[in-house]
């Protein structure tokens, strides 16, 4: 499903601010699974992100997705296969436009746009049935420009535009971090039952341990552009945070170095 | 003063057209595009010269409409393919433009007096079909009957023409990709992460909004009489005078509705002007300097009766806060016993 092989990214090449970003990131994910990314800062976990979501392109290496080579394709249509929402709540969505608008926008994401309607009737039938499983209420609201949401709203409207028309891949980029600690278990759970719902092939950043080892299938952690640290779903079942951190403080030899990590 | 406000009506309603499409790059695409002040002319130059060598004077409006797409387009390019400032690759294609201008024109004023324009064609029009003589009775019967306008066509005219482009963006800005143009304009990070190339919408949207400036400079120009190379100094200083004035007082609820507001603003600028002109010690060469003055008092008035409104709303709140204190205060020993079981 996606296939990244030997990733190398370095920032500011041959100049004193030299900073390798990624060194030799290699992973495949096959389709349906949940994979949860933990680090530090710094660790390269959003490099990785932007990757392979087209932002950025590699110094070296291979991305294929749905066995394709997309290593230089463009970010917008790279997009047509990719699912994404950001850390920030306000980057998901257009806060001018109207719920179903952005719901049309989101919907024509894997299709070509044309100069038919954006928002038919047909189409409004099908945004109020998928903003239903949100549970709430925006499905009453279709017509509220979404700047007027809350952040928590905004995000689960990202979550679900992100993810309603079943992208290959869905990209999470901490995007509980930003929100309320009782916002972000509302998104935390949606995410879960959305990823069940359509069977998402998903990777998810995160700085919060419990989140990494509630959620998904598998589990990576990343130190200075490398993933030092993988677990199956076996053997993640049976870890705690303090096994994590312990671990670690095996492989590097030092604590890991993040306050947001060792609070939450 | 019935006919100066007639015809500033009639310009009004032609210029709003240029201010749709101000409101098109300024307010949808968030782009500041100086184009405009070049395109405008660009459109007046092609139908004057079309115009003058015989061509029929529809279809020279509508080349300069497509000129004036092309030369959006290419302020368009200058800023995504090259990556130039918004502000500098507007400036940039404006000054490349009156250049183009001359060259089109061969120098720098064609005058149209004695050709048949397109106002021509609905002047007769208009004549031979009575609608003159109908509303021209009506102005007579309550009594206007000493100052009749030149001719109605144009006016009935152009509220034809400048209504149709107004739904016309409003459709398009509905469809699947006028969605995009706009989520371009609000947030670009969101619009790629759902496969949009927003480069060739930032193209697309300046093309359009320039075609609509290069029409309603066609139009003046023929309106006018005449085509000069200095015509569009200023002018997106006027289309965005028309937008916030129009948003200031209509407001902005939706599309449609801001659509119309931009045509209302335009109309209700090129009053004020008509009637500033006519204060006696001000001259037609002060008009760009009252234009500058209409920008501003519609840019900060709103803001500072807002700020206004909401201090009298504090001092009232505040006073209604006192005396909702005074209460508890008369009963000296509860209000003394409240506080402190709260403390």
């Amino acid at each position: 499903m996606l296939r990244l092989s030997q990733i190398h990214k370095i920032f500011n090449e041959g100049t004193p601010d030299e900073k390798i970003a990624l060194n030799n990131i290699n992973l495949t994910m096959n389709k349906g699974d949940f994979v949860t990314v933990i680090g530090s800062n710094g660790a390269g976990k959003s490099t990785l992100m932007n990757m392979i979501s087209g932002v950025m392109q590699p110094d070296h290496g291979q991305v294929s997705l749905d066995s394709k080579d997309v290593t230089f394709m463009t970010e917008y249509n790279r997009s047509k296969m990719i699912g994404r929402v950001f850390q920030d709540p306000m980057a998901g969505t257009a806060p001018s436009m109207t719920i179903e608008e952005n719901l049309a926008i989101a919907y024509s994401r894997n299709k070509r746009r044309t100069l038919r309607l954006g928002v038919t009737k047909k189409r409004r039938e099908l945004f109020r049935e998928v903003l239903e499983s949100l549970h709430l209420g925006l499905e009453n609201r279709l017509n509220a420009k979404v700047g007027l949401l809350s952040g928590g709203e905004r995000q689960a409207l990202s979550l679900l535009m992100a993810t309603f028309t079943e992208p290959s891949i869905l990209l999470l980029d901490e995007h509980t971090a930003a929100l309320d600690p009782s916002r972000a278990e509302l998104i935390t759970k949606l995410t879960k039952e959305i990823v069940d719902q359509y069977h998402l092939t998903t990777l998810m950043v995160t700085h919060n341990m419990q989140q990494a080892l509630d959620l998904g299938n598998r589990l990576i952690m990343m130190d200075k552009g490398q993933i030092i640290f993988e677990v199956n779903e076996e053997e993640k079942a049976k870890l705690s945070i303090e096994d994590l951190l312990n671990e670690f403080q095996r492989i590097r030899g030092t604590k890991m170095a993040s306050d947001r990590a060792l609070l939450s | 003063m019935f006919t100066a406000i007639f015809g500033a009506f009639e310009s009004g309603i032609i210029y709003a057209i240029m201010a749709l499409g101000v409101y098109l790059s300024f307010r949808i695409l968030d782009f500041p595009d100086l184009t405009v002040d070049g395109s405008f002319v660009t459109g007046a130059a092609v139908a004057a010269i079309m115009i003058v060598n015989g061509v029929n004077p529809f279809a020279a409006t509508m080349t300069a409409l497509v000129v004036g797409f092309f030369a959006g387009c290419l302020t368009g390019v200058i800023h995504t393919v090259g990556k130039v400032n918004a502000l500098l690759s507007g400036i940039l294609m404006m000054i490349a433009l009156y250049s183009i201008n001359l060259r089109i024109m061969g120098r720098s004023n064609v005058p149209l007096l004695n050709s048949d324009t397109a106002m021509t064609a609905v002047k007769d029009f208009s004549e031979t079909t009575g609608i003159d003589g109908f509303f021209n009775g009506m102005l007579t019967a309550v009594g206007l009957g000493d100052s009749l306008p030149r001719t109605w066509g144009i006016l009935l005219f152009m509220i034809v023409v400048t209504f149709s482009i107004k739904f016309i963006t409003d459709a398009f800005l509905k469809t699947e990709i006028g969605l995009a143009v706009r989520a371009t304009g609000d947030n670009e990070r969101m619009i790629r992460s759902f496969s949009s190339n927003t480069n060739l919408m930032i193209i697309l949207g300046l093309g359009l909004s320039n075609a609509m400036v290069a029409f309603s400079g066609a139009l003046i120009a023929q309106q006018g009489g005449f085509a000069d190379v200095g015509m569009g100094i200023g002018m997106i200083i006027i289309g965005l005078a028309s937008v916030i004035i129009g948003e200031a007082i209509f407001g902005t609820k939706s599309i449609a509705r801001t659509t119309l507001a931009v045509i209302g603003g335009s109309i209700i600028y090129r009053i004020v002007v008509t009637l500033a002109l006519r204060v006696e010690f001000l001259e037609p060469g002060d008009m760009k300097l009252i234009t500058a003055f209409i920008v501003i008092l519609a840019l900060t008035a709103p803001k500072m009766i807002g700020t206004y409104k909401e201090k009298k709303r504090k001092a009232r709140r505040q006073l209604e806060g006192l005396a909702a204190l005074n209460i508890p205060l008369e009963r000296k020993g509860e209000a003394g016993a409240a506080l402190k079981s709260d403390s």
